[in-house]
């Protein structure tokens, strides 16, 4: 009690702090803990057989490799853009700075549906790429190349709004003294740079990863829903669920739930290293 | 040196910024840039007439409708919720506090249509939750604007608490004590102190968290029933246009949301710089 006083110079008394504490616990609970369980609950429904089952069906094992590999290019092209942007922005004044910023976090705030729209308005029939695209015999709508762009642009800011506020903290002294004793620009991001910003970075490429395994609107848009070829793990759910196979598509939920808890752990790992890092 | 750094003339000696703005500008215009002007030109090519047309027929209205309330509510509950969570992960100490502030982005890390299915399987009249409150208050949960609003409940959790938790923790324990030892009440101090530092904050949570409800997709078209007029959300039409290949009402009716998304970015930005002028004054 003696550390709370301390903490608290607004005391409610006992109670008012244990009704807080149990509305928060409870609300929790009911939004939170419960869903899981539950996903749980239904995916094991059918016991053990039943869910390595619908775990390790041949579409099933397809569709996580696709949001595998969709998951995985879409973290390398946002680390590389999300590090440049990061660097051009920090690091030098230039005109245009806030529209370019604004630029790279508009694709949050566009709603997945209308994300999906507008690469079907870019790549689809009605375009003036089309024909170019079709001689090419380059397929992006309703294949792969429109499943990895979509989840490219719903995670497109991640990175980057996690590396501009350590950048700007450090400031610019210590790379201006690097560059002034000689040093190459690679010379300067590995040995000045990157040491003050690593955990920063891993912490955006673990929020990319999470938001990119999950992304399901914008992907269904631009999915031809064809099993085993454009269906990423969570629009096979979809396509379970709606086919009245609750136990298997509880069971591939269970799947990404996992990989979502696993996250959530490295994400709290993480941020507490960035912190005693940051008091060292 | 130092008007090289002051002077927006003079160039930085830092090396680099050729290739990471090129590459930078390169990745943008791919993803972003040349979609978004792709937008620009099919809008153009849309009749005015028939633009208003599409965003006026009543099924679209009600779609507006039900999307904006249902997020409106989520959002002020969120806005509730948020705040007292915030709190309690600030400024209590208890067992279990560590799991609690790493649930919290949950609703982030977990794939909306995972939630989607979860939420609407515990809210049917014969689900854990749903038959509760069906058999003792005779409300349906799933497949109701209720259910909707339960959805966004659960997407919006973070952004309040993620927003708020951090000047929480800065707030100035000195004018606290300052107003306890004038005679201030708990409440008063709270209100008049403290909940004035938390409101640019609170503000930005809020319509951050009511921007995603608006555009949420994932976990609604479950729970949601879909019904035209009743629980169809904006997102939802969008969707079944595409499929239908009229790509003209569906650029219309996204237009109105991007309009309505940019709107609250500029309410977003407005408290942003409420933020950084309260920030600049004490400094």
């Amino acid at each position: 009690m003696a550390d709370t006083k301390k903490v608290a110079v607004v005391h409610e008394g006992k109670a008012g702090r244990r009704i807080a504490i149990g509305a928060c616990v409870v609300f929790l609970v009911i939004f939170l803990v419960l869903p899981l369980v539950y996903i749980l609950a239904v995916a094991f429904s059918d016991g053990w057989l039943g869910y390595k089952k619908a775990v390790t069906d041949e579409y099933a094992v397809k569709a996580t490799l696709l949001t595998l590999l969709a998951t995985v290019v879409a973290l390398a092209i946002n680390t590389l853009m999300g590090l440049c942007a990061a660097w051009a922005v920090t690091k030098f004044s230039f005109r245009g700075k806030k529209i370019l910023t604004t630029l790279i976090d508009l694709p949050v705030t566009v709603s997945p549906v209308i994300a999906g729209l507008i690469y079907v308005l870019t790549f689809g029939r009605q375009s003036f790429l089309y024909p170019y695209l079709e001689k090419a015999g380059i397929k992006i709508i309703f294949a792969v190349p429109g499943i990895i762009l979509a989840t490219v642009f719903v995670t497109f800011p991640f990175i980057f709004r996690e590396l501009v506020p350590v950048l700007t903290a450090e400031g610019t002294d210590e790379e201006e003294a690097a560059a002034l004793m000689g040093a190459s620009f690679f010379t300067i991001f590995r040995k000045v740079t990157f040491p003050h910003m690593k955990w920063a970075l891993l912490y955006g490429m673990v929020l990319c990863t999470a938001r990119a395994m999950g992304e399901f609107g914008a992907v269904s848009v631009l999915s031809g829903h064809l099993r085993g070829k454009t269906n990423t793990l969570p629009l096979y759910i979809e396509l379970l669920y709606q086919g009245y196979d609750f136990t298997g598509a509880f069971a591939c939920s269970s799947i990404l739930m996992i990989f979502a808890i696993i996250v959530l752990i490295l994400r709290s790992a993480l941020e507490a290293r960035g912190k005693t890092e940051k008091n060292v | 040196m130092s008007r090289r750094t002051n002077s927006h003339k003079y160039r930085s000696v830092i090396p680099g910024f050729g290739l990471t703005f090129g590459i930078t500008i390169a990745i943008l215009s791919l993803v972003v840039l040349i979609p978004l002007c792709s937008l620009v030109v099919f809008t153009a090519q849309l009749s005015f007439p028939e633009f208003i047309q599409t965003v006026t027929n009543a099924r679209v209205r009600s779609s507006y409708f039900v999307s904006i309330s249902t997020a409106l509510i989520a959002s002020l509950i969120n806005a509730g919720m948020g705040l007292l969570l915030a709190w309690v992960l600030v400024r209590y100490d208890f067992r279990g506090k560590k799991i609690i502030d790493g649930m919290i982005e949950l609703p982030f890390a977990l794939p909306t249509a995972v939630a989607g299915i979860s939420l609407t399987h515990l809210t049917t009249t014969n689900g854990w939750i749903g038959s509760i409150f069906y058999r003792f208050f005779g409300i349906r949960i799933a497949y109701t604007r209720f259910g909707i609003t339960i959805a966004l409940i659960f997407i919006g959790i973070p952004f309040v608490v993620r927003s708020v938790q951090p000047v929480l923790e800065k707030v100035d324990k000195e004018c606290e004590e300052a107003a306890g030892l004038l005679g201030a009440s708990h409440w008063t101090t709270f209100r008049r102190v403290i909940f004035p530092e938390l409101t640019p904050a609170l503000i930005s949570g809020f319509t951050m968290a009511f921007a995603r409800s608006i555009g949420e997709y994932g976990s609604v078209v479950f729970i949601a029933g879909n019904t035209p007029y009743k629980t169809e959300i904006a997102p939802l039409l969008i969707m079944s246009q595409l499929q239908e290949y009229d790509y003209a009402s569906a650029t219309s009716i996204a237009l109105v949301m991007l309009v309505i998304a940019f709107l609250i970015l500029t309410a977003n930005a407005f408290a942003q710089s409420m933020v950084s002028k309260r920030v600049s004054n004490l400094a």
